[in-house]
């Protein structure tokens, strides 16, 4: 199977004097998830919406799979899923009607069709309004009907623009096990996120973005190395409350540690140094000091570190 | 999803199957719709009005001794088929294309392996075949009742006349199409294309004729008199009277104006569909 890529070259989109997307240059190759993030008006959906033919590119070229998406949309987006904002379906159609008419479009075998159709929507948690009319349904189901579209033709890209948008949070944690299932199946993932949590816990790489240009693409690690002073933070969860000068004196004294504070009585939140060897001998030193860890887990605070240092300098 | 078993390659369709697929479920959500149920209701109103004024009244130009088969249809069919049509490409064609951008159905359909062109023209066909729907349901209660009164003598005329409706849909909803594709806003859309062909293309038609004693050879509503014009024996020509000229579209002139119309603003609502940006 040929390795699934994005190659985006000296892609920009001006409005008038406003320009959304400056000559991005960002090539993403096999599979794996990345990250896109910026703040609001970075251009992350512009460029999301330039990879779908939703909008042409002032100038530059986007390819997919080797693809030039505005010349052979067809043949690029062959196998590519996307969310791009939450679309609509059309109000009369079921999801059982709404998804054949994506599988008739993207030629999914009509002996697979009604298997494909069953499996997207189980594994979005829609069975049961299979065959209700998606006008009466809510944001949330909307969403979860259009993440099993892209899901329909069993895509080797996914493009998602704020897939977990609009959903409650036990939708949020179901659209984060979808994409984790999905990375473990040889797909690349491309999505946008506000939530820094999100993409540190299920992307591998992060593309930031802002005012249009794009100020870093590298793996999680190496950016969050770069540019958070190598730096990591781990969340501690305690089986009985812990003395506020312990956490003080004997934790925030441990090698590597930078800070320790406490996040209420039976929670601990650690900054330290020194990558997964300082990590794995802080958690062995805890356990030593017989506290009662019972959780102990990396947060996405390296990450909106470095989020904010590299939105900061772009101000 | 599952990967117990192997999942076949998919293999994206042509342009034209891809045509049939839109065209498929835009009209069943079309027939689904309360705008299809609307003119459901009009078409049926008309009819049973007239069902019913005729049958009570039993006027002597339509049903009368003297009157003929033609002389009915010409009234039953010739006065209303026009008015059926515009209001059928104002509900299925006005917001057809706007209202992929503002109900935001276009982000499921068009980031999609399938050219815009091809769901232009599949919602294109969907229209023209839930408006044909409706002609065909006027035409059908038109024709029981001359059956009715006349028996199983329906003139050729009534077929022609058809024929030529069914073209001027085409070149309506080619029209009400370019119109929506224009706008992001449906409610624009329609209310533009319902003012142009039910009040603007007449009033610019009578002040053209009146004030510049000018055919009106460019305005679509003046070509669409063939439809009622083929139903009158003899077909009306063009007279002049105390000065004032009455100008009466011939078929070919009729059938030129409606093909170019449908040409143009189906051709340039595609362009304007192929340009317009989902922002």
């Amino acid at each position: 199977m040929v390795s699934p890529s994005i190659n985006i070259v000296d892609l920009s989109k001006s409005y008038g004097s406003f320009t959304a997307v400056s000559n991005l240059n960002l090539k993403i190759e096999g599979a794996k998830c990345v990250g896109f993030l910026g703040p609001n008006g970075a251009g992350k959906t512009t460029t999301l919406k330039m990879l779908t033919d939703l909008i042409k590119p002032s100038s530059g070229q986007a390819f997919i799979n080797g693809e030039n998406v505005h010349t052979h949309k067809k043949a690029a987006l062959a196998s590519v899923g996307t969310l791009i904002e939450t679309p609509e379906i059309y109000p009369s159609l079921t999801p059982r009607e709404a998804l054949t008419m994506i599988a008739e479009i993207r030629g999914v075998p009509r002996a697979e069709r009604r298997k494909r159709i069953e499996e997207a929507v189980a594994e979005v948690r829609m069975d049961d309004w299979m065959d209700k009319r998606v006008g009466k349904f809510s944001k949330g189901m909307k969403q979860r009907i259009d993440i099993a579209s892209s899901l329909l033709s069993d895509p080797t890209i996914l493009l998602l623009d704020e897939p977990s948008t609009g959903l409650d949070p036990r939708g949020m944690s179901e659209v984060r096990s979808i994409v984790k299932s999905l990375k473990e199946k040889n797909r690349l993932i491309f999505m946008s996120s506000h939530i820094l949590s999100e993409v540190a816990e299920v992307c591998d790489e992060v593309a930031m973005i802002d005012h249009g240009k794009l100020l870093v693409y590298d793996t999680l690690s190496n950016v969050t190395t770069r540019f958070s002073g190598d730096q990591d933070v781990v969340e501690v969860g305690l089986m009985r409350p812990i003395d506020a000068a312990v956490v003080s004196g004997s934790i925030a004294s441990l090698a590597g540690v930078v800070s320790a504070d406490r996040v209420d009585d039976r929670t601990l939140r650690i900054k330290f140094s020194g990558g997964l060897d300082v990590q794995g001998r802080i958690l062995s030193d805890l356990v030593g000091m017989r506290i009662g860890v019972v959780t102990y887990k990396t947060t996405g605070s390296a990450l909106e570190d470095t989020y904010l240092n590299l939105i900061k300098a772009t101000l | 999803m599952s990967d117990q078993e192997p999942k076949s390659a998919n293999i994206v369709p042509g342009s034209m199957a891809q045509v049939g697929v839109t065209m498929k479920y835009t009209f069943l959500d079309y027939l689904r719709s309360r705008r299809f149920l609307i003119l459901l209701t009009i078409a049926l109103i008309i009819s049973v009005l007239l069902t019913f004024l005729v049958a009570h009244y039993r006027p002597g130009s339509l049903v009368g001794s003297s009157a003929t088969p033609i002389d009915f249809y010409s009234i039953w069919w010739g006065m209303f088929a026009s008015f059926l049509v515009v209001l059928s490409g104002v509900f299925f064609g006005g917001d057809a294309i706007s209202g992929e951008f503002q109900n935001k159905t276009g982000y499921f359909t068009v980031p999609n392996p399938i050219r815009r062109s091809s769901i232009y023209v599949g919602k294109f066909f969907a229209s023209f075949i839930a408006s044909t729907v409706i002609l065909l349901i006027y035409l059908a209660i038109a024709v029981a009742n001359g059956l009715y009164y006349f028996g199983a003598s329906v003139p050729y005329q009534l077929g022609e006349s058809f024929l030529f409706a069914w073209f001027y849909l085409l070149a309506v909803l080619g029209f009400t199409f370019m119109l929506s594709s224009l706008f992001k806003t449906s409610a624009y859309s329609q209310l533009v294309s319902a003012v142009l062909l039910i009040i603007g293309f007449g009033i610019i038609q009578g002040v053209i004729e009146a004030l510049a004693n000018t055919e009106p050879w460019f305005i679509l509503s003046y070509g669409s008199g063939i439809i009622p014009n083929v139903l009158s024996v003899p077909y009306p020509t063009t007279t002049t009277r105390f000065g004032i000229t009455t100008f009466a579209v011939t078929i070919p002139e009729g059938l030129a104006i409606m093909g170019i119309y449908f040409i143009v603003t189906a051709a340039l609502g595609l362009l304007l569909f192929e340009r317009k940006e989902f922002n």
